[in-house]
């Protein structure tokens, strides 16, 4: 078992707070996903976590186990890098056993488990080059398998894809998914791709300016964001904003002005708010759809057409100046300005008041708490 | 294009001359060496001679040249391998568990280069004086590895500074303790750094010459002062002088010309990414 708990978490530099108090609770066997924009702590905490930063105040327990004052070696843990970070005058073999050999294991045992390690991740041809020999998704396997033979009871990555192609990384994410399902170990995951968490995680944590801005299921973040930050992390292309105003509350609704005059009545409850109160509409570029007929439309002037094959993604302006994405049908005939009808659905409709925290959505997503692998039968 | 190959036939041009320039005096010497007293000495310099090993032969047998040789050896290698030894973990704990003071550390030790050294000699001639180490290699080895210290940790210092944090992390991940990590990371990684550091210590030693001559006479005194024993008592011999000097600077040149490549490349590690 060895689930994470951080309390309390605090790091400052000086004066500089970095982290600013974290509370966090990841499961045993979690993935978790530490995401956010660059300075916002997410590296910081994680190396927290590792033992390569001291922790200025707080509790940080591994396995029930208080590791605060633990050298990173005796905590539990194995760590990726960004950069692989592997020892570059060592052979593949030497790199992944390495850990072994200071820990005095046996020089058998030290060769089982490396080879066990290389059959897993196919290193096997590679044992006997130096690093500056390998690619970079060679090399990043390796530093997953110096990794792996340790045998750790949290496995920590630091943007461990940023550094590979595009094609690569895709590849990599899948691996490292299934190795998530194959070890059975809780996997904590730094990086400022907001797919990268999606597709990965069990459980995302948003961060920014060393504070925890929500944590919750990919799908929880996408449906139901807390604030107008997490909003527009979370989503590609970028969640649309719209600053109306209030104009009716109802018992499980809000009416809102769209621009052009129409109005929506969105499901979120209303208590606490006034009408003539200032918000902000939030909406999905792939929740809009052309043409009218929907809860409510908003007329705009085509600027930019990007043909992707499978949508189209349209940035139009609406009354106001105001620019919107649609991410419309791959069929859609819409071209550079052109006028269209934009329909909104209002129960893809966010609303965020003045100091950006969401209004509480009615009813919630049936795939908010969706697991993301059936549970494994014994 | 043309412009360019102009441009670079002047830059062979300079190089050459200033190479010349450099190159001149040691040439001189060279020659002088294979001359006799009165040639030396004749105005017009004579270019066209009848070359005579005479020289070399009265050095020889005026004084004890493999003696002064292996005091060289000992001084400048042996100063080298302390100040390495004192340096590594030095500059280890510098580049890698820096603190506040660490930036002002490195200026100070650099600062100490900028006194001229005979502002210490006084105390330093009594110190030895009372400390029986007048004349002695153990004296003149003290002396060196101190002078030679700033510089080892400072070049020592941007040779770690350059291999990449990351790896040290890992290490510290896999379990390697500090003496682990230094041992066997930061040694093997930056061995060419290291070489070049001591390659160039070698030669500062073997080439020094004020403590040489000040603190040593006969039974310590390395080459240098091997070279100006010719030079006082009897007069001044021109070309037994040089002969001398040919036979001191001999084994470092040979130990610099064939490790220059390594020399190079360590001089300018790091410069170019």
């Amino acid at each position: 078992m060895a689930e994470v708990t951080l309390r309390n978490i605090r790091k400052a530099y000086g004066d500089v707070q970095v982290i600013k108090g974290v509370d966090l609770e990841i499961k045993d066997r979690e993935f978790a996903v530490f995401v956010g924009p660059s300075g916002c702590g997410k590296s910081t905490l994680l190396r927290m976590i590792a033992g390569l930063e001291e922790i200025t105040d707080g509790e940080l327990s591994i396995g029930g186990r208080r590791v605060n004052d633990l050298s990173p070696s005796e905590r539990g843990i194995s760590m990726v890098f960004q950069t692989y970070a592997l020892y570059p005058h060592m052979t593949v073999r030497e790199n992944m056993g390495f850990s072994l050999k200071l820990a005095k294991l046996p020089k058998a045992e030290i060769k089982q488990k490396v080879d066990e390690a290389a059959r897993i991740l196919k290193l096997e041809p590679l044992l006997d080059r130096k690093p500056k020999a390998l690619s970079g998704g060679q090399r990043q396997r390796v530093a997953i398998g110096r990794a792996i033979v340790r045998n750790p009871q949290v496995f920590l990555f630091d943007e461990p894809l940023s550094n590979l192609d595009a094609a690569l990384r895709v590849q990599m994410r899948i691996e490292i998914a299934r190795m998530h399902s194959d070890f059975d170990a809780t996997m904590i995951y730094v990086t400022h791709d907001q797919v990268e968490a999606m597709t990965m995680a069990d459980k995302i944590v948003v961060l920014r300016d060393g504070i925890v801005e929500q944590v919750g299921s990919p799908l929880e973040l996408y449906h139901h964001p807390g604030n107008r930050f997490v909003a527009s992390f979370i989503g590609s292309p970028t969640m649309n904003f719209l600053e109306t105003e209030i104009q009716a509350i109802e018992s499980g609704s809000v009416t809102v002005g769209l621009p052009g005059g129409s109005r929506i009545k969105v499901p979120v409850e209303g208590e606490g708010h006034t009408p003539g109160e200032k918000v902000t509409l939030g909406v999905r570029p792939e929740h809009m759809v052309e043409g009218g007929g929907a809860d409510g439309e908003i007329r705009a002037s085509v600027l930019v057409v990007e043909r992707l094959g499978g949508s189209t993604f349209t940035h139009a302006e609406v009354e106001g100046n105001e620019v919107i994405t649609a991410a419309l049908e791959g069929n859609s005939e819409v071209k550079m300005r052109d006028q269209v009808l934009l329909g909104i659905k209002a129960d893809t409709c966010h609303l965020f008041g003045s100091d950006g925290i969401a209004f509480k959505q009615i009813e919630r997503h049936p795939l908010a708490d969706i697991a993301r692998a059936a549970p494994a039968a014994h | 294009m043309k412009q360019m190959a102009n441009e670079k036939r002047w830059t062979t041009v300079i190089a050459w001359l200033v190479a010349l320039v450099i190159f001149f005096p040691i040439f001189w010497m060279a020659l002088t060496a294979f001359k006799t007293e009165t040639e030396a000495f004749s105005v017009p310099p004579s270019l066209f001679f009848s070359p005579t090993l005479d020289n070399f032969v009265e050095v020889f047998a005026r004084s004890d040249y493999l003696k002064f040789a292996w005091n060289s050896v000992a001084v400048s290698f042996g100063s080298t391998l302390l100040a390495l030894a004192f340096a590594i973990p030095a500059a280890y704990a510098m580049a890698f568990f820096p603190t506040k003071r660490t930036p002002g550390t490195l200026l100070w030790m650099l600062s100490t280069k900028m006194m001229p050294p005979v502002g210490v000699l006084i105390p330093i001639y009594l110190l030895f004086r009372d400390m029986g180490l007048l004349d002695t290699v153990t004296g003149l080895l003290i002396v060196f590895t101190l002078i030679n210290l700033p510089i080892v940790i400072w070049m020592l210092y941007t040779y770690f500074k350059d291999v990449p944090g990351e790896i040290m992390e890992a290490s510290r991940v896999d379990g390697a303790t500090p003496m682990q990590q230094l041992f066997l990371l930061l040694i093997p990684l930056s061995l060419p750094g290291i070489a070049s550091t001591g390659l160039l210590t070698v030669i500062l030693a073997w080439n020094e010459a004020f403590w040489s001559l000040n603190l040593t006479s006969s039974q310590g005194a390395p080459l240098t002062a091997f070279i100006a024993s010719f030079s006082s008592p009897q007069g001044l011999f021109w070309a037994k002088l040089s002969a001398a000097s040919v036979m001191a600077i001999l084994p470092i040149m040979i130990v610099g010309w064939m490790s220059q490549k390594q020399l190079v490349q360590g001089l300018t590690f790091g410069a170019v990414k």
